[in-house]
């Protein structure tokens, strides 16, 4: 039983790490969000697993947020914000879908190397998690590098935000005022991101953060 | 946490909440600018009040100690100030229709939302809530830097959107660490996250994961300290914000980040096998110092000469914290206390100039010791305080930094040197062509506010001369508890 609990808490982490390796390679805006829609959902499974094995009911919360507002409700109004925008055309990625793919698996190992070594003596599964969780986070650094227009970056921020989800909810017994904060700060960022990309429209008829550079603040 | 006729704690937290929530409600607009300055008067003297009343034990998420008292009160300090300095310049800002009346209901509503935010980060005993109310703090500031919804406001503010919530994802990864190593020691649960319960306990926790901890603290809470390679959101964000903000960014945003670090530096330092705090810190402090050194001589823009400036001396405050000792940290307090006075009176002045010369190009202002000297005069005086020249305060705080420097590590001491003086170079340069010479620019006379920048700089030149007994025992003090 315990072997099956580990394995299974196993699986939904490592699958949300492959779901970012996934969104690396997305070049289109919608199946970027579908991606990170996906990611949502494991991400509420895995949540809701931690839950059950550590009998901490409040995580189910967590879980069903997760479930309820990122996989569904922000997906849908990202939809709906770039359809309104126009803007399904290709994601212009800044730095190409092969070293981009490369640097993805030389951070995965890298967080794997660092988080493995530091915490020989901590419980496995927390231990596991929170390589995974690093795994993430750094997975969901490099989308927002990588790419150019703004909805990506947003998306890219949330997939980070999901992995210190699973690392908040992976350290046993972690006071609850995290989760909700983490959440809660989910949502702020939300409607923030929100009112800049209507703002950015707006003015310059564009979500492409290139189209931001002109400016330089000291070139003119 | 009980048995208060007046709890000083409740009243920091509470005037700025309820002035949130009153200004947020008050159509006109020189209401709530008033509003604003008596919110932000009350908050300062319930900070006062601190050191009159019994201090309530540390709570789960409340402390008060003598290292977060200091930053309490210059905190409440500059922004009351500031609030002052904002009434007037805001007042021409509507005038010559940049910002709208709903824009200044939201923000002044947001200026004391941004009070609360970083008042709660400096009274909160739990990691966790202090990475809340950073966040809070951070995010206000992003909504205000993009309040003129120009083209640069909006570019700004999405580069610090952005930078800042990779730094907060990476802090609150830090903090998640932080819990982990704490958990098997101290048990599960809310204990777990109270720094009081923490720092009795480091000793324990193991050193590796604490380590980590450190690294991912370091990074993200600096981002927001503004340390190089981590600062690019910093020039951009004071540079296109109202000058107000530019003031609270650089006086006290800035401090409440490097607070946040100390505290976990503080935890670090308690336990013996895990890396030393100190090399990190001097490294970042002393790359950051050089950087912005050097990136003073290419800026053509006003705001963004001091913005760098502020990355110069954030550098010199952490590189001080770094090195540790009784000295260092006493010079690096009286450095991030000086540094927040002068560098919000320099903005003050700067915002009226800005405004008065209808530009922010430091090749189009010439001459203003002639054609403004009230507002000159002012950034001749803040400017020769933060280049570092006697007798002001920043004299007195960099030479501690350096002859403590000297005394322990005289080969650190020589980059640093290095770096001062090319920063005193460079900010001497563009002061002769701002302040003397024939003057060039709008010529209008100006309303401006001239008390709180001179009371700035009036503290400043009076804690270059002489500082009170008590004072500096205090600060020996806290620079002891820094350890």
């Amino acid at each position: 039983m315990n072997g099956l609990t580990f394995d299974i808490a196993h699986l939904l982490a490592g699958s949300l790490v492959l779901i970012s390796f996934m969104m690396l390679y997305q070049d289109r805006l919608f199946a970027l969000i579908n991606v990170f829609a996906l990611h949502a959902v494991v991400l509420a499974l895995s949540v809701a697993w931690q839950a059950y094995i550590q009998d901490a009911h409040h995580l189910y919360i967590t879980a069903g947020i997760a479930l309820v507002f990122k996989a569904i409700v922000i997906p849908v109004g990202l939809h709906r914000i770039i359809q309104r925008l126009g803007i399904h055309r290709d994601i212009e990625t800044a730095v190409g879908i092969g070293p981009t793919m490369l640097a993805g698996i030389g951070l995965v190992t890298l967080s794997m190397v660092l988080m493995l070594r530091v915490t020989p003596e901590a419980d496995p599964l927390a231990r596991e998690d929170l390589a995974f969780a690093l795994s993430i986070i750094l997975l969901g650094l490099l989308v927002m590098v990588t790419r150019r227009n703004a909805v990506s970056q947003v998306v890219g921020f949330m997939s980070l935000e999901n992995g210190l989800v699973l690392a908040a909810t992976g350290a046993k017994g972690m006071p609850l005022v995290v989760e909700i904060s983490v959440a809660f700060s989910i949502l702020i960022a939300f409607i923030v991101i929100g009112v800049f990309l209507f703002r950015i429209r707006e003015r310059f008829d564009s979500v492409d953060v290139g189209a931001l550079d002109d400016y330089r603040g000291e070139r003119r | 946490m009980s048995g208060f006729s007046f709890d000083a704690v409740a009243a920091i937290l509470f005037i700025p909440a309820a002035a949130a929530a009153i200004l947020a409600a008050l159509p006109n607009y020189r209401m709530t600018a008033i509003v604003n300055v008596i919110a932000s008067l009350l908050t300062l003297l319930a900070a006062l009040s601190l050191f009159a009343t019994d201090r309530p034990a540390p709570g789960q998420y409340l402390i008060v100690d003598d290292l977060n008292i200091v930053f309490i009160v210059l905190n409440t300090f500059v922004g009351f100030t500031t609030s002052v300095f904002s009434a007037s310049y805001i007042a021409h800002e509507l005038e010559t229709g940049r910002l709208t009346a709903p824009n200044l209901r939201f923000y002044h509503a947001m200026y004391q939302i941004m009070m609360f935010g970083m008042n709660l980060a400096f009274v909160s005993n739990n990691i966790g809530l202090m990475w809340v109310a950073v966040e809070l703090a951070t995010l206000t500031t992003v909504l205000m830097v993009g309040i003129y919804r120009t083209h640069e406001a909006l570019e700004a503010a999405w580069k610090y959107f952005i930078l800042g919530s990779v730094g907060i994802a990476l802090a609150l990864f830090g903090t998640i660490l932080v819990y982990m190593a704490a958990q098997p020691v101290v048990g599960e649960g809310t204990n777990a996250m109270v720094w009081s319960v923490l720092i009795e306990k480091a000793a324990h926790f193991d050193p590796a994961l604490l380590s980590v901890a450190f690294i991912f603290l370091l990074l993200g809470y600096g981002t927001k300290v503004g340390l190089a390679p981590l600062h690019a959101w910093l020039p951009d964000a004071h540079a296109e914000g109202p000058t107000p903000i530019s003031a609270v960014l650089s006086g006290l945003l800035l401090n409440v980040a490097l607070y946040a670090v100390l505290r976990f530096k503080l935890l670090l330092a308690a336990s013996p096998q895990a890396i030393g705090p100190g090399p990190l810190m001097v490294t970042m402090g002393l790359t950051s110092l050089i950087f912005a050194a050097f990136m003073l001589y290419r800026r053509r823009d006003i705001k963004r000469l001091f913005a760098y400036s502020s990355i110069e001396h954030m550098g010199i405050i952490v590189f001080a914290f770094g090195m540790g000792g009784p000295l260092a940290n006493f010079a690096g307090l009286l450095h991030m206390v000086m540094h927040s006075l002068t560098k919000s009176a320099i903005f003050f002045a700067v915002g009226h100039i800005a405004q008065v010369k209808g530009t922010q190009k430091i090749s189009e202002i010439r001459g203003l010791t002639e054609s403004h000297p009230g507002l000159g005069w002012a950034l001749v005086i803040g400017v020769v305080a933060i280049a570092g020249l006697p007798p002001l305060g920043i004299f007195m705080s960099e030479f501690l930094v350096v002859s403590s420097t000297f005394a322990r590590h005289p080969w650190l001491a020589i980059p640093l040197v290095f770096g001062l003086l090319i920063a005193f170079g460079a900010l001497l340069l563009r002061l002769t062509g701002l302040a003397f010479g024939e003057p060039r620019g709008g010529m209008a006379p100006v309303e401006a506010s001239y008390v709180p920048m001179y009371s700035h700089l009036a503290l400043v030149f009076a804690a270059g001369i002489y500082l009170p007994a008590p004072l500096v025992a205090w600060f020996q003090h806290v620079a002891g508890i820094l350890g």
